[in-house]
């Protein structure tokens, strides 16, 4: 990017009374004068006035500083990265589907509601439930609608004891956040050494006050979680519901089932698993299945098929109201539906195994230089606590930001929190071995450089367009407006 | 008497006769990186062992903090409001609550200072 130009803020390039459009004349002088006064500007807004070959140059420059899956290798820890191939973006693009408008009548749309109906029956399928809501707009939103269905659920059998949610000391943070949106206490159940529930600790948590417990499998390590069946049926005997954080569900497509686990209550998402963009360029998906029983709790709206083969939209009285206004974000949906489609039972099976293989790819190669702390083999991802070497003082933090200057995208770092130097890689199942190579020999080099020169890694990034931001300076007086800066 | 106990979740309370400084621990401040915000509880709040009475937030994480023993809050260290980086400066004399100390006898279940270097020891 030219940064010596255009490395400026747009109203760094303002200049008064430059223009680079022009508004037609108001034909309506009188439309105005039926605006109460209290509601009309008195000022022009602040936007800056630039010609248009400064706003082009200057945001095609800047486009040129993202970074994304379409530029690089991607391997953000529990973020699933995956390609997101683009037939998917055809066929949101389709003209019948962009242009829809959510509130059209549902004879209009039979084609839309059919997708949403299709990509509901495939993910019941996948996950092994009976029914979907493709509602929810992202996975904690998917979270708190199915913790809302749980609630539902106890409601309507009278039990109202039932206010906590237990939670691994792995977990994404989003889990107990999401229970503490639903008014429900947050218990947590701690890990083995190994990273799995230790089942011995959470039996004595289960009773008659717990309304679930939520898990992730494999976990936040990457690490199968094999108790699953006696954890089922534990939380089952106890009256409460077991639910499933799709985070991880990578590896298991079309591999094993969250409801053949024993699981009641699930979110997926789209924006992960299925491969629709995510990531700062979102919008996320995050629908939320329930077991046989469970139907009749989930939200409303829902796309029925009419015996005649129609489909219409339906707000069924014992729904839980509804946790969007419309049917979601169709538009990811349609993305999700063109990637199970493309890939085919057959296609998706092999995702799960590639993903795992993968990861243990990496992990296998880099544990010579990068301390392991869980031996084994692991699945979509897993979790280094920093450099084996520790005398050289270099942070996880350091080797994450001197990647960047390799042109990769960052692990994710000191997360989870059960290690202080946490370095959690997630390769997924789209990368050539080629591009595992290159990863793996440039992890090495860091690795070495730490020794041999360890304040450029220390130092770095060098070959960002900003190097060294303080960010302890940055979290403690952000600058949010151009005025302030 | 003017001794120093530290609980597994890596705070201190340095006590003065019935009064104790609770702050978190060296370690704890190095473990955390630059902390950026630390939430404090209001004078006369109680706070319970085992119990967290705040939080603090470093550019890593953010991490609850957990009351060694049952008091109630004497005074909060105002300064880190505006300057939380003091806990990475000096976490020893940088003390986050004042409290009066309901129960000296649950000191006797908190670590000393071997006990503590022990245990940091093994955690690393």
């Amino acid at each position: 990017m030219n940064r010596k130009l255009y490395g400026r803020l747009i109203f760094e390039l303002s200049r008064e009374g430059r223009q680079g459009y022009r508004l037609p004349d108001n034909k309506l002088p009188d439309a105005l004068s039926s605006i109460p006064a209290s509601l009309l500007r008195s000022s022009d807004p602040a936007l800056p006035e630039v010609d248009e070959p400064t706003v082009v140059r200057h945001y095609t420059n800047m486009s040129t500083n993202n970074f994304g899956v379409d530029t690089g290798f991607y391997p953000l820890g529990s973020c699933t990265m995956k390609y997101n191939p683009k037939i998917n973006e055809e066929m949101a693009a389709l003209p019948a589907f962009s242009s829809l408008h959510p509130y059209q009548p549902d004879a209009t749309v039979q084609g839309a509601l059919e997708l949403y109906y299709t990509l509901q029956l495939a993910l019941a399928e996948i996950g092994g439930m009976a029914e979907f809501t493709l509602n929810p707009f992202a996975g904690a939103h998917g979270e708190l609608t199915g913790l809302m269905v749980i609630r539902a659920y106890h409601a309507s059998r009278g039990d109202d004891k039932r206010v906590k949610v237990i939670v691994p000391d792995s977990a994404h943070g989003t889990n107990p956040a999401s229970a503490a949106v639903a008014g429900l206490e947050i218990v947590e159940v701690k890990s083995r050494p190994d990273g799995t529930v230790d089942v011995d600790d959470l039996r004595p948590l289960l009773d008659d006050t717990v309304a679930a417990v939520m898990m992730t499998n494999p976990n936040t390590l990457g690490i199968f979680e094999k108790n699953i069946p006696e954890i089922a049926r534990l939380v089952h005997d106890a009256g409460a519901l077991l639910y499933y954080d799709g985070a991880n569900l990578n590896p298991m497509l079309g591999v094993a089932r969250p409801g053949d686990m024993g699981f009641d209550v699930m979110h997926i998402n789209l924006h992960k698993t299925f491969s629709t963009p995510h990531g700062g360029g979102g919008p996320g998906s995050g629908p939320v299945g329930v077991r046989k029983g469970l139907e009749q709790f989930l939200p409303a709206p829902r796309v029925v098929r009419n015996p005649d083969g129609t489909f219409s939209v339906e707000a069924p009285e014992e729904a839980l109201g509804s946790v969007s206004a419309t049917l979601g974000n169709f538009a990811v949906q349609a993305r999700a539906l063109s990637y199970i489609l493309s890939l085919g039972r057959e296609g998706l099976k092999q995702v799960g195994p590639l993903a795992t293989l993968n990861a243990n790819y990496i992990k296998e190669s880099l544990k010579d230089a990068y301390l392991l702390p869980i031996e084994g083999l692991c699945k979509h991802e897993f979790v280094f606590d920093g450099l084996r070497d520790k005398s050289t003082g270099v942070t996880t933090l350091q080797v994450a930001k001197r990647l960047l200057d390799h042109g990769y995208h960052a692990p994710t770092i000191y997360f989870p929190l059960l290690f202080h130097e946490s370095l959690m890689i997630e390769p997924t199942e789209t990368e050539s071995r080629e591009t595992l190579d290159e990863f793996i020999d440039v992890m090495h080099a860091i690795a070495e450089e730490a020794i041999t020169d360890p304040e450029t890694v220390k130092s770095a990034p060098h070959d960002t367009p900003i190097s060294g931001p303080d960010d302890t300076e940055a979290a403690l007086h952000p600058v949010v407006k151009f005025s302030d800066l | 008497m003017n001794k120093i106990y530290y609980s597994p979740s890596h705070e201190y309370i340095r006590v003065e006769g019935n009064t104790g400084y609770i702050g978190v621990s060296d370690y704890a401040q190095q473990q955390l990186g630059n902390v950026v915000y630390v939430d404090m509880p209001e004078v006369d709040d109680e706070i319970t062992a085992g119990d967290d009475f705040g939080a603090i937030e470093s550019v890593k994480a953010a991490s609850d903090l957990i009351a060694p023993v049952d008091g109630t809050v004497i005074e909060v260290n105002e300064a880190l409001a505006d300057n939380p980086r003091l806990v990475n400066e000096d976490a020893m004399n940088n003390w986050i609550i004042k409290v009066e100390i309901a129960d000296p006898a649950q000191l006797d279940s908190l670590l000393d200072e071997e006990a503590y270097k022990a245990l940091c020891a093994a955690e690393h």
